[in-house]
């Protein structure tokens, strides 16, 4: 299985760490499987302009091909202005608009307060659920109190991340098996 | 409709058309040389005037996996290669073209042709053309509406005075050779959604609409948004000939054809669009209410015909040979379309 891990911001360390410990669980639990990670901060990406996602070049092409060519996609966003970071909406924006078909995405977010916790099942889930993806319903929401130096200090994070990763294999690897079935069931 | 050279009593016209895609075939995983491919294209041609088919079109897409850029130049060969099948480009993407030079080759292709020769001109769906060619993509939209209004100026008028954004003016300009009749039809190629449909409605232009799979009733919709905007704007939506083109595909049994040609149409939308044709689509397109025509002999048939009773449109123009499906398929599915599938819709749709 391909996994690909977004980290969905370009300002801030919070999102990124908590991703860092998305692809660590990943490869210490599941190593049989490969997994990336994509940092909007490390790339330079440009806004959408509505082309096929293979007509972009530099990190955007790369970007968007790697997103379309991944079985599973964690993302992670932080908490802008009671929503997601532009940033992520961009990348949401430059793929098509069924992209995440017969794909399973989950998602993780940083905020300052919990009151911010409804954000991704009102903001993200909507999106993610209209480029059709098969999506986790749970997801890992972390305080910023529960980081310091670029490390995560609550051992109950670290078992919510755990399990996300694994959650995420269980659909991925079940929805896949039905579509399978499914799909040998059509005779050609 | 006789400017289109639509002959209404004529009934359905039906066509075969080619984006020129060179790609490999799933099955043995090999490709054939892009010569050989424009060969084949060429030979294709041929056979389906043989085999009675009315028209034959050939699109230009500047991307990898494509082989006919250079479009008029293959339907120039076709042209040559055949008497009196109708040809045309599916589609000429005018906006990184000049419009000018573009009419230049396709009255020529007409004279070649004794008047056989049509336009159908569009915007493109992958854009590498943009960058090949010189142009902004972010101009998309008005390159084409000014390239494509050009187009048709130089279709109605010898003599072009005009000014524009996207080229030098024309001062008192002579586009020559005029095409036998001294025009052609000139087709505005639509997407699926509705709103192109509606522009080519109000500029009162024949539509070519691409339906690829999806319920006939969907496409319905975009066609009455065309002749209601048409109507609204003026022109006799009678006098519009509507034509529609998408998947095409007969073999002996629905599923002989599903297994056959899905491969093809799978793996070579992956490699030119980057995403596949869902299966379960694919398996629903099987349907008698769905566009795709690809199933045995008499399901199309009866799928075509239903399709004209609901469209009530003046051409039908399918896509059989994209993804590498080898020449022998290609040829036994022409002799499919003389024996059975053309008479029976000349029988049903001839007035």
């Amino acid at each position: 299985m391909n996994i690909v891990i977004l980290s969905g911001s370009v300002a801030g360390s919070k999102t990124r760490t908590a991703m860092e410990y998305v692809k660590a669980s990943f490869n210490n639990n599941h190593p049989e499987h490969d997994t990336e990670l994509l940092n909007l901060a490390d790339l330079d990406i440009q806004f959408s302009d509505g082309r096929n996602f293979l007509d972009y070049s530099g990190d955007t092409g790369y970007l968007t091909k790697t997103l379309m060519e991944a079985d599973a996609i964690v993302i992670g966003t932080p908490i802008f202005q009671a929503s997601i970071p532009g940033a992520l909406k961009n990348v949401f924006d430059l793929l098509p608009q069924d992209g995440f078909r017969d794909k399973t995405v989950s998602m993780l977010a940083t905020a300052g307060s919990s009151k911010h916790f409804l954000i991704p099942e009102n903001q993200l889930k909507p999106i993610i659920g209209y480029m059709k993806a098969q999506m986790l319903q749970s997801y890992v929401f972390i305080e910023e109190r529960y980081f310091a130096n670029g490390e995560i200090t609550d051992d109950d994070v670290i078992f919510r991340i755990d399990r996300l990763a694994e959650d995420t294999l269980v659909l991925a690897e079940t929805y896949r098996k039905i579509r399978e079935e499914k799909e040998a069931s059509y005779g050609f | 409709m006789d400017q289109y050279r639509i002959d209404k009593d004529y009934g359905l016209e039906f066509g075969l058309y080619t984006l020129g895609d060179h790609l490999h075939n799933p099955h043995t995983g090999e490709r054939i040389p892009a010569g050989q491919r424009i060969k084949e294209i060429i030979e294709i041609a041929r056979l389906a005037e043989q085999a009675g088919v009315d028209l034959f079109t050939v699109g230009e897409s500047h991307q990898e996996y494509f082989t006919t850029q250079a479009h008029s130049v293959v339907l120039g060969a076709i042209a040559q290669a055949t008497e009196k099948i109708k040809i045309a480009s599916s589609s000429t993407i005018i906006s990184t073209l000049d419009p000018v030079r573009v009419y230049e080759d396709f009255a020529t292709i007409d004279l070649i042709s004794d008047g056989r020769a049509e336009i159908i001109a569009g915007r493109a769906s992958r854009v590498g053309n943009f960058e090949l060619l010189g142009y902004e993509l972010h101009d998309y939209e008005a390159l084409y509406e000014e390239k494509f209004d050009l187009l048709r100026l130089i279709n109605e008028n010898e003599i072009i005075n005009w000014e524009g954004q996207f080229r030098k003016p024309l001062r008192n300009a002579r586009v020559l050779p005029r095409p036998k009749n001294d025009s052609m039809p000139i087709w505005r190629a639509v997407g699926g959604p509705p709103a192109s449909a509606e522009k080519a409605g109000r500029a009162g232009v024949p539509m070519f609409l691409a339906t690829l799979g999806g319920p006939v009733s969907s496409y319905k919709y975009t066609i009455d948004v065309y002749r209601e905007a048409a109507a609204r704007s003026g022109h006799d939506p009678e006098s519009l000939p509507v034509a529609t083109a998408g998947f095409f595909y007969p073999a002996e049994t629905t599923q002989q054809a599903q297994r056959e040609v899905y491969p093809h149409i799978n793996d070579g939308m992956i490699r030119t669009n980057g995403r596949g044709y869902p299966k379960q689509h694919f398996a629903q397109g099987a349907d008698p209410r769905d566009v795709m025509n690809v199933g045995s002999p008499q399901e199309i048939i009866e799928k075509i015909l239903y399709q004209h009773e609901v469209f009530g449109h003046q051409r039908y123009i399918g896509q059989m040979d994209f993804g590498g499906v080898p020449f022998d398929r290609l040829k036994r599915n022409i002799d499919i379309i003389g024996s059975e599938i053309l008479p029976a819709i000349r029988k049903h749709t001839k007035k």
